[in-house]
């Protein structure tokens, strides 16, 4: 499939740069630009049938595997090797851990673009982006699932090493790095296609949400939230009066 | 001490006629647009009734308002920050849209456009969502309007708690009165406090409570943390939204639209100084039917030097503080005691305050054997029980409504003997702990309700704290794009609508 030499060096050489570029760009540009439309595109209101069960088991999913990619993908080699971590040991927890929870993620995708296509009001206000994120996502969990197999017979680690340095290597700007996952299994090849397709959907979908995970909330001070127009802060309290 | 000011509403619910004007206007100016069409700002509800949303006042349901966790906490109803967080992905407690209703137009055009046929034709409904035919409509904005329905399904109505409600379901013994609702602007908002993003803030010149659209990220938590249901998701644009207390017209000096409209003359708007550091003790009282006295105590005496100074230094404008000498507000809420607020049980200190209607007296064929306390009915008497007021407006104390509804009865009385014999009955007054001329001047406003008694709106001085230099030649309302007129038309990232096409009639 991806014998073209020029194909290739364009996927995993140039298309991660245009990728990241777009998706940092494009979400500046949109947080400036129209800010109202940075939001979650929360349906349930609509419809909360099939909206609880899959959209908590496809997040809970997705989350993990999100930030298992990101700690897999970027932790320096030489970390495990400090450490001492077997590649194999690693490789069998990622295969676990992302193997659960991409079935978790790809069982709440199912239940949500069933409903997101048959239901008749999800459906008339679905836009075509929000069908095509959800239809490419629920596809790149299914073939991520399928890379599973193939990793499980060959579990020294040796190929897991290669996308963690080509990975590295794209982000510390190594030109030269498209070439480590040149003769790789076609279905990991697609799998990363698809990862960066969608991150260069990203600023153009319901994706953004993301960015705005309202972590904050947490230790945001007390509970209640009040504005002033003032430009200069009151004089302090009278504590007689207290 | 912390001195800040607030644009209180009160509702005169003696005088509600249900005549649903303020609710129409109210759409007209801010929900007549797509994906709020369900939504209604200011709503009016036939009581007993359960409401829109249907059961709002079930917060064993909704899990809406504050609620005080056996440490002494104080906590909104459905969980502390990090269990909120916990349900982002599916929030179990927030209604759907059926809950309020299926927003729905008729085929008018087929009206006009029908061919000769043997039956007249006629315009059916089809849903405002989906576009499809609905057969048969199962609920609206307005349900239960004069007591429709089966009493079985109407006496769902919470405000029932701990009363027999059989009788009332008896022809005889039938009852109803209109509330009319909107945001309350509370002085510790649940859908504040609910909100993940922080989108939701309380404005420290007039109390209004405001959602900024650009900050807000549809999370939804508002909509089942405000125990009033009063937070709305716009399913199109994907953002809340709420009752703005007309905040442009308030900062111009000019009442809402829904309290610029009402016929019958029942809003009165006017401002209202609180100790800002006194809330959350006032919200956090053990006792629920001591949370009505609590919320006296924040409200500061605008007559009071000390109070005078405090808000001067706290920023407080001079006609601000005039403005609360006179407040409507005051006098219904502090001096008279005839208001209250909607469910104070919810811990949310709402602002938006109602006097409680009188009623006819209760079988009138029996008028021989009413129970008279002196020249005046015993409210007992009242066709509406005191405990179903009870427990909307004060948390189920009956003495303070008993006090209310005396009041305005003595009123009645002492001027029917003023005007209609033309003896001033001091006694009357006196029996209800008010002076004659504190009679006459709840008379005046409560029953004359002369337009600038109604309203005592100071404008919002926005001249001291910025700089309307920079403000020169801005946008005024926009959705947030530049000058852009709020219809957005397509944009790269989703900003477009598609606008909804209904299918036309089969010929």
């Amino acid at each position: 499939m991806f014998t073209n030499f020029d194909l290739d060096y364009f996927i995993f050489g140039i298309m991660p740069y245009i990728a990241l570029t777009v998706l940092v760009v494009g979400c500046i540009a949109r947080y400036e630009r129209d800010p109202f439309t940075w939001k979650s595109s929360s349906s349930q209101l609509l419809r909360r049938k099939q909206l609880i069960l899959g959209s908590v088991l496809f997040h809970v999913g997705i989350l993990t595997v999100f930030f298992g990619h990101l700690a897999g993908l970027f932790t320096p080699v030489w970390i495990l090797d400090t450490l001492g971590i077997p590649y194999a040991l690693k490789q069998w927890m990622a295969v676990i851990i992302g193997g659960i929870a991409g079935v978790i993620a790809l069982i709440g995708a199912t239940i949500l673009l069933h409903r997101r296509l048959t239901d008749p009001r999800i459906r008339r206000h679905s836009s075509f982006a929000d069908i095509g994120i959800l239809a490419l996502i629920w596809l790149q969990l299914l073939i991520g699932i399928g890379t599973i197999f193939l990793t499980l017979q060959h579990m020294d680690g040796a190929e897991m090493v290669r996308f963690m340095t080509w990975s590295q290597s794209v982000v510390l700007l190594n030109l030269n790095a498209w070439a480590m996952v040149v003769d790789v299994h076609w279905l990991y090849k697609a799998h990363i296609f698809l990862g960066l397709l969608i991150t260069l959907l990203f600023p153009f979908t319901r994706l953004v949400h993301m960015v705005s995970a309202p972590i904050r909330y947490l230790w945001r001070p007390g509970y209640q939230v009040v504005r002033s127009r003032r430009q200069t802060p009151l004089p302090a309290r009278n504590e007689g009066a207290k | 001490m912390r001195v800040r000011a607030q644009i209180g509403m009160v509702l005169n619910l003696d005088k509600c006629i249900g005549c649903h004007t303020c609710s129409v206007t109210c759409k007209n100016v801010w929900t007549s647009r797509d994906g709020v069409e369900y939504a209604w700002f200011n709503n009016v509800e036939t009581k007993p009734g359960t409401g829109y949303p249907t059961d709002w006042e079930n917060q064993a349901r909704w899990k809406g308002g504050w609620e005080r966790t056996k440490s002494g906490k104080l906590q909104p109803k459905q969980g502390s920050k990090w269990r909120i967080l916990a349900n982002i992905f599916g929030n179990p407690d927030l209604p759907e849209i059926d809950d309020y209703y299926e927003p729905f137009d008729f085929d008018y055009d087929h009206l006009k456009s029908a061919p000769e046929m043997t039956a007249f034709p006629t315009a059916r409904p089809r849903s405002k969502i989906t576009g499809e035919r609905m057969e048969k409509i199962e609920k609206g904005p307005n349900w239960e309007e004069i007591l429709g329905g089966e009493f079985a399904k109407r006496s769902e109505d919470y405000n029932f708690e701990g009363i027999q409600k059989e009788i009332y379901g008896e022809y005889e013994n039938t009852f109803m009165m209109y509330l009319p609702r909107l945001c309350e602007h509370c002085l510790n908002p649940a859908c504040a406090a609910s909100c993940p993003s922080g989108a939701i803030y309380k404005r420290e010149e007039d109390g209004i409570v405001l959602i900024d659209q650009e900050k807000c990220r549809g999370w939804r938590m508002c909509v089942s943390g405000c125990p009033y249901k009063k937070i709305y998701y716009n399913w199109q644009s994907g953002k809340s939204e709420k009752c703005t207390l007309c905040y442009p017209r308030i900062e111009s000096g000019n009442p809402t639209v829904c309290s610029e409209t009402c016929v019958g003359r029942i809003r009165y708007l006017g401002v209202m100084l609180y100790d800002a550091d006194k809330i959350e003790q006032a919200a956090n009282v053990p006792a629920e039917t001591d949370l009505y006295d609590a919320q006296l105590d924040v409200f500061l005496d605008p007559s009071d030097p000390e109070v005078i100074a405090a808000a001067r230094r706290d920023g407080v404008p001079e006609d601000w503080i005039k403005g609360a000498k006179e407040s409507p507000i005051w006098k219904m809420a502090m001096e008279w005691k005839v208001a209250f607020p909607l469910h104070p049980e919810y811990r949310t200190l709402p602002m938006v305050w109602y006097i409680p209607p009188l009623s006819p007296i209760q079988n009138a064929a029996e008028a021989g054997k009413i129970g008279m306390d002196g020249a005046m009915p015993d409210v007992q008497s009242l066709r509406i029980p005191v405990k179903y007021l009870a427990n909307m407006l004060t948390a189920g104390d009956e003495a303070p409504v008993v006090t209310a509804l005396e009041r305005m009865m003595a009123m009645r009385s002492y001027m029917r003997s003023k005007t209609v014999d033309g003896v001033i009955d001091e006694g009357i007054a006196k029996r209800v702990g008010l002076e004659p001329r504190m009679i006459e001047d709840m008379y005046k406003i409560m029953a004359l309700a002369d337009y600038e008694d109604r309203f005592v709106i100071p404008t919002t001085h926005r001249e001291q704290v910025e700089e309307a230099y920079d403000l020169k030649g801005g946008c005024g309302f926009t959705d947030g794009n530049g000058c852009s007129t709020g219809i957005s038309k397509g944009s790269l990232f989703g900003g477009s609508k598609k606008p909804l096409k209904m299918p036309q009639e089969v010929q």
